[in-house]
């Protein structure tokens, strides 16, 4: 699809636009509907758009396929870290009440960095998967 | 009446199930068993969300004026549920180009006979 | 009343859309009603109040599987489906129409639809509804269940879904295609 013109302009104009409803719906999970699992799939549609309209080699140039594998363990490592983080804090394993100076305030840090961690790592998963299909049909 | 009213929905869900269940047992395409499996799939989630909900009730994000919300908690399993199948899914297209790099095909007959020629 | 009205109509839908996915032979027409079978199972889930559910759905089922499966189908290069041999169909058809039968049984126990007296909508869900603003600040409630009351389960699930994105690296993440496989194989039993 490199060569259709309307593609091309049409989805310069829409990917930022996707990208950045990925973060509000990331961010603004807490108070909408939303959270990291449909935030992630919504970014990684955004890139997969891209590489279907100008081509797999420009969009793994972007995201290289290193960094995506490191994004994905990094997202679980986020989230298990945060778990750690409370037992330190003198807390039970993911209870987040002790991140903060108050209760509410520790869940509120806890459950943006949980959704942050789930977030990276759907993200960078579908991409992964996308890829791994996309880059097969190439010799 | 009411009775067919209130039972509509898991005689649908049952009915989907039962389609995607077929496809799946008698259809020897690959590719065509993995989108029954989905059809079954999306009927379990048709299936949990038509227990969540609440008559009056409305999507449970919390706002002054709403004291009825449906159930939470359905809607959580299936979110990532969700999210889970199609990961899934995604591993069984990958065993299916693997199949068909391997085998040529990927009817499910042509496999067998190919496995017992050998 | 009127969301009755639409539930029953996209329940319809639903159901002649899967009807005609089951009949077709072509795969492509197949993968392109199957988008269509996610996004009206997404309507459905914002006619039942499920706002969330339903963002994931469009998401996901109207666009990664159906890119994927599309995906498939441009490497297995078989558009057609090709009708089972020796198969008959009345043994599955028998089968499904028992457990179906069984299963309409069943739901004759169930509680109506929308019945808010209902014993699931009794035991956990009143909890959460009234006490996850207060113990958590944060006004939707699914996102609450999913990252606090719940946070092992969304522990592993992400685990779940990091361990099927390693799966499919493992399965076909390089880039041999057919051609060189063979070239390698010709050239090891050169070597033997």
């Amino acid at each position: 699809m490199k060569h259709n013109l309307i593609l091309r302009v049409a989805s310069k104009f829409l990917i930022p636009l996707i990208i950045l409803f990925g973060l509000y719906v990331q961010f603004h999970g807490d108070y909408g509907p939303g959270g990291g699992f449909q935030a992630g799939v919504i970014f990684s549609s955004a890139i997969i758009l891209y590489a279907l309209v100008f081509g797999l080699d420009v969009a793994e140039k972007i995201i290289p396929a290193n960094v995506l594998r490191t994004l994905a363990g990094l997202g679980v490592v986020i989230y298990a870290s945060v778990g750690v983080a409370a037992l330190f804090l003198g807390g039970n394993y993911l209870e987040y009440g002790v991140l903060g100076s108050t209760q509410v305030a520790g869940q509120h840090l806890g459950i943006l960095l949980v959704e942050l961690g789930v977030g990276i790592t759907v993200a960078s998963v579908m991409l992964i998967i996308f890829f791994a299909f996309a880059g097969r049909g190439r010799s | 009446m009411d009775f067919i009213l209130g039972h509509y929905n898991y005689w649908i869900v049952i009915f989907l199930m039962m389609v995607g269940f077929y496809t799946v047992i008698s259809r020897g395409n690959l590719v065509k068993k993995i989108v029954g499996l989905n059809i079954f799939q999306v009927s379990v989630f048709l299936l949990y969300i038509s227990l969540s909900t609440v008559d009056g009730g409305t999507t449970p994000i919390v706002k002054e004026g709403f004291d009825l919300y449906s159930n939470p908690l359905p809607h959580v399993l299936i979110l990532t549920a969700i999210v889970v199948g199609v990961a899934t899914t995604a591993l069984g297209l990958a065993l299916v180009v693997r199949i068909k790099e391997a085998y040529g095909t990927i009817e499910e007959d042509e496999i067998h006979e190919q496995d017992h020629s050998l | 009343m009127i969301d009755i009205f639409i539930n029953i109509t996209l329940l319809a839908f639903l159901a002649i859309t899967a009807v005609a996915m089951v009949r077709m032979s072509n795969l492509f027409a197949i993968i392109m009603l199957f988008g269509i079978f996610s996004f009206l199972s997404a309507g459905l889930f914002v006619v039942m109040d499920a706002a969330d559910v339903a963002f994931t759905e469009a998401a996901v089922g109207a666009g990664i599987s159906t890119v994927l499966m599309l995906a498939t189908l441009a490497l297995t290069k078989d558009h057609k489906e090709k009708k089972p041999l020796g198969h008959r169909p009345w043994l599955p058809l028998a089968v499904v129409i028992i457990t179906g039968a069984a299963l309409v049984y069943g739901t004759i126990d169930i509680p109506a639809f929308g019945d808010a007296k209902a014993p699931p909508q009794l035991h956990v869900a009143p909890y959460y509804i009234e006490k996850s603003m207060p113990e958590t600040g944060v006004p939707n409630m699914v996102t609450a269940v999913l990252a606090s009351y719940r946070g092992f389960d969304t522990l592993g699930e992400t685990a779940v879904i990091f361990t099927a994105g390693v799966a499919v690296l493992l399965l076909i993440g390089g880039r041999r295609s057919k051609q060189s496989d063979k070239k390698q194989d010709e050239g090891k039993d050169d070597e033997a």
